[in-house]
């Protein structure tokens, strides 16, 4: 049962987080900063799988479970308020919602 | 239980009486407040009779009374001890009989003020810190109780303190009488770092054991002694408070500045006679400055046209009298005259105020006139006042004044000179004032009628002020005795007795029967100036003002902004830069808030690894 | 075998997440997603969770995605926002970001080699999941029905056109 090593394992969740994490601090349209949100969290996941997959236990898999549950009140929640913020602004702009300065 | 043992308890009432209306006097009804406030100072009054006539009537030894110690610190012992002798006797006669009357005559003068417990909670308090005052037996309570003076007078002289001239005059007569306060705390604690004591008595058997006459120490601390007397008694130099405390209602300015405060200075001295004796200097210059006084301040009244100035400066002006007397060795003259003086003096400002309170509130003599058919009882009051004041035979204030000026004729012709002058002057301000006020044409009809709290004070001052010259206070007890004055050449009598008539007599033709005009007379152009120096106080104010406070104001401008004050609008320069530059971290966008908190896991995790 | 799987699959997973992250099309940007979100599946499935790569096509992939997709579609984005987008992604503004999160990256790798080597692919199969879930992991799953609860009644409440249109950046 040798299997995937569990460091390329966590490397490629630490890629794949920096990599959305780039888009988080890039992008202006509220909808890819929400994407780029989600892939995350998928790292996230990838990493607790990686663990529960090399610890032989049940934990690491209900982990990306409630990961998974988070990751889907947060879109619905977020998804709300980008329409919210489009209704007012007309814009996804996340540029323009800065009243909140000075 | 001894009747003497009710000393303690004179001062307490007023003191109990003022707690009460300060602190619970808003709720109460006005007659409640009455009673409290008049009732207090009647029932010390009534104790001061009581122990009045047993220790009159005893073997006149002084008597003293300790309630309880204040301070027991090494050498320094201060006790709340009280002692009796004749002096305080006559003192609190003075005090609690003319403060009776005139709350007495108040719960009909300020009536309708809306301040009525107020008032009546800081005459109270007056009334027990004079007390503490004069019952004192050490320097430390007397000082107490001069302290408690100088306040109750700062709060009843600005009583009404929406106007702001008030509150000037009131801080006018705080600031003057605490300059004289400073030299009599000097004074005091020159005397204590030298004699070990600050007991009365002691001090002065002490000093006269161990200080040879006119030496340095006895003329110094004499002439700090003086200084503190200087201030609260409104003498030269520190006589220009009490024409301004004239803003404080009229009771007040009968109460304080005629009867009880401002002869507290003459009571200082007379109780500290011991030590001047040994500063003949010092005790000389009371004289002369005494004199001196009295001079200025009569003629100042002669140019007055506000009812209550002329009485503030007869006022200085009779207290010159009483320091003439001090000075000249003349004690029991002295305090004599203090007695007769809070008589008419308040009689006199119980009848002004009767006047400005039934006369619209009017306080120009000008423009009254022919009172004397519309207010006969005032009218009365102030003939018999200014006869007192003037020192006509057969009234108190005759005995008294006639007593002074032949021991001042025996000390120095010169005073004695000055004196008759002063009398005479004295006869023409005062007449002046009655004949004014009450004959020629009434302008105005009265506007109220006299109420008998104030009717009946009137009365009881009127009779005092006449007949009060027959009460014998057994003053040599306290005094050494003075020079037999029966030896005065006849002259010298009769033309002490002839002055204040001469003054009647100028007044009458000036003022009574017009013979000699006095528009014309005031248009002199050598009168002019004069008179304009005359009505201003011979310009003390003027001179202090350029000598003293504008330059203290100029000086404390320049200091405006010193480094003290820079290092706190720094501060507050900092602050308001860094705010300003933290400020600008905060765009209010998320991408700029994600990459801070970026940045700082990194830095976290970074200094994790690296430690 | 597993391993040049885990290689060709990751790859793909990283390529998929790059296009994602620079598109200008919203909808293209979420297609490369959805495909990375399948890769990352894969990989779930190489290492041996069966349930959790189920579970991420059916609900990630699945359901999240095609949220995400009925949103945009609400949204009506036009040409107008592809040049928006244009004109925001001018090549510079990678470049801060991009150093930022690579020294993050760095110190995750230092943090993941320091922890030694190891292999997995232990198979846990659902039957283990289910009987930790309504074992010790009760609790968990009701705390998640409230927190999908919240999120529900959220989405409820934010979908409604509550606040009034302005201009963007004025006040309501």
């Amino acid at each position: 049962m040798n299997g995937i090593p569990m460091e390329l394992g966590l490397s490629l969740s630490a890629v794949l987080f920096v990599l959305g994490l780039i888009g988080v601090m890039v992008r202006r349209n509220l909808i890819m900063i929400l994407m780029s949100l989600e892939v995350m969290l998928n790292a996230t996941g990838l990493a607790f799988i990686v663990a529960g997959s090399r610890w032989g236990q049940a934990d690491g898999q209900i982990m990306f479970l409630l990961i998974l549950t988070l990751a889907a009140a947060e879109v619905g929640v977020g998804l709300g308020l980008a329409l919210q913020i489009f209704h007012r602004f007309r814009t996804l702009d996340a540029d323009s919602v800065n009243e909140m300065q000075g | 239980m001894q009747v003497l043992e009710l000393l303690g308890w004179v001062p307490l009432f007023p003191f109990l009486g003022f707690l009460t209306l300060v602190l619970a006097g808003e709720r109460f009804s006005k007659p409640l407040v009455s009673w409290i406030g008049i009732g207090s100072v009647g029932i010390s009054a009534l104790l001061v009779s009581l122990i009045g006539f047993e220790f009159l009537n005893g073997t006149l030894e002084p008597y003293r009374l300790l309630l309880g110690s204040w301070m027991e610190i090494d050498d320094l012992s201060v006790p709340f001890g009280f002692y009796l002798d004749a002096l305080s006797m006559t003192m609190l006669f003075v005090v609690t009989g003319v403060a009776f009357l005139i709350h007495v005559y108040s719960a009909g003068f300020m009536e309708s003020d809306p301040g009525y417990a107020r008032f009546f909670a800081y005459m109270n308090l007056f009334v027990s810190a004079m007390l503490v005052l004069v019952l004192s037996d050490n320097l430390v309570l007397l000082y107490l109780g001069w302290e408690g003076v100088g306040l109750g007078s700062y709060l009843l002289i600005g009583f009404w303190y929406e106007n702001p001239d008030n509150g000037y005059a009131a801080r006018k007569a705080f600031v003057m009488t605490r300059i004289g306060d400073t030299a009599l705390a000097l004074g005091l604690f020159l005397l204590f770092t030298q004699l070990h004591t600050v007991d009365i008595q002691s001090l002065m058997l002490r000093a006269s054991n161990q200080w040879p006459a006119g030496t340095l120490l006895p003329m110094v601390s004499a002439a700090l002694l003086l200084g503190g007397a200087l201030g609260k008694s409104a003498q030269l130099p520190l006589q220009t408070w009490l024409p301004n405390a004239m803003a404080g209602p009229t009771p007040v300015s009968a109460l304080i500045h005629a009867a009880t405060m401002v002869t507290a200075g003459v009571y200082l001295i007379a109780r500290t006679h011991g030590l001047f004796l040994l500063a003949p200097t010092v005790q000389f210059a009371v004289a002369v400055i005494g004199a001196v006084t009295l001079l200025i301040a009569g003629c100042s009244a002669l140019a007055q046209t506000d009812i209550k100035r002329i009485l503030a400066y007869s006022t200085i002006s009779q207290i010159g009298y009483m320091f003439l007397a001090l000075g000249v060795g003349a004690w029991s003259a002295a305090i004599f005259h203090l007695l007769t003086h809070a008589f008419f003096k308040a009689l006199l400002f119980l009848a002004a105020g009767a006047a400005i309170f039934c006369f619209h509130h009017e306080h120009n003599i000008f423009k009254m006139g022919g009172l004397r058919k519309a207010m006969p009882l005032t009218f009365w009051s102030f003939m018999i006042g200014s006869a007192a004041l003037s020192a006509l035979p057969f009234t108190s204030g005759f005995y008294s004044k006639h007593e002074i000026l032949l021991a001042a004729f025996d000390a120095s012709p010169v005073l004695w000179a000055a004196g008759c002058l002063g009398a005479l002057i004295t006869g023409i301000y005062s007449f002046r004032l009655v004949f004014v006020v009450f004959f020629g044409q009434q302008s105005r009809a009265v506007d109220k009628a006299l109420g008998w709290s104030m009717a009946l004070p009137l009365v009881l001052l009127a009779i005092l002020a006449l007949f009060g010259g027959l009460l014998q206070i057994p003053l040599d007890s306290v005094f050494p005795d003075l020079l037999n004055s029966a030896h005065d050449p006849i002259l010298v009598s009769a033309i002490t007795v002839a002055a204040p008539f001469l003054g009647l007599l100028i007044a009458v033709l000036f003022y009574l029967t017009g013979t000699f005009s006095t528009e014309r007379f005031a248009n002199y152009s050598r009168v002019k100036p004069i008179r304009q120096l005359f009505l201003s106080g011979w310009s003390f104010d003027g001179v202090y003002d350029s000598m003293l406070v504008r330059p203290f104001k100029s000086i404390a401008k320049l200091n405006k902004n010193d480094a003290i004050e820079g290092l706190y609008l720094g501060i507050a320069w900092l602050s308001r830069r860094l705010h300003r530059m933290v400020s600008t971290a905060q765009t209010g966008r998320v991408r700029w808030y994600a990459s801070s908190l970026v940045l700082g896991t990194v830095a976290i995790i970074a200094i994790g690894l690296l430690s | 075998m597993a391993l040049i799987l885990f290689y060709i699959t990751s790859a793909v997973a990283i390529f998929a997440t790059v296009m994602m992250i620079t598109r200008l099309n919203a909808v293209h940007g979420l297609l490369y997603l959805i495909l990375s979100l399948l890769a990352v599946g894969v990989i779930f499935f190489l290492l041996g969770a069966h349930f959790a790569a189920v579970l991420e096509v059916i609900i990630y992939a699945g359901a999240i995605m095609v949220l995400f997709v009925f949103v945009i579609m609400m949204l009506n984005q036009g040409q107008k926002t592809i040049e928006q987008e244009r004109a925001w992604l001018q090549p510079g503004i990678w470049i801060g970001p991009s150093v930022l999160a690579l020294i993050l990256f760095v110190e995750m790798l230092v943090i993941v080699v320091l922890g030694g080597n190891a292999g997995t692919g232990h198979i846990v199969n659902s039957k283990q999941v289910g009987i930790a879930l309504y074992g010790p992991y009760l609790l968990a799953v009701e705390l998640a029905s409230m927190l999908l609860l919240a999120g529900l009644v959220g989405a409820y409440h934010l979908g409604k056109p509550m606040l009034k249109a302005t201009k963007p950046g004025g006040n309501s």
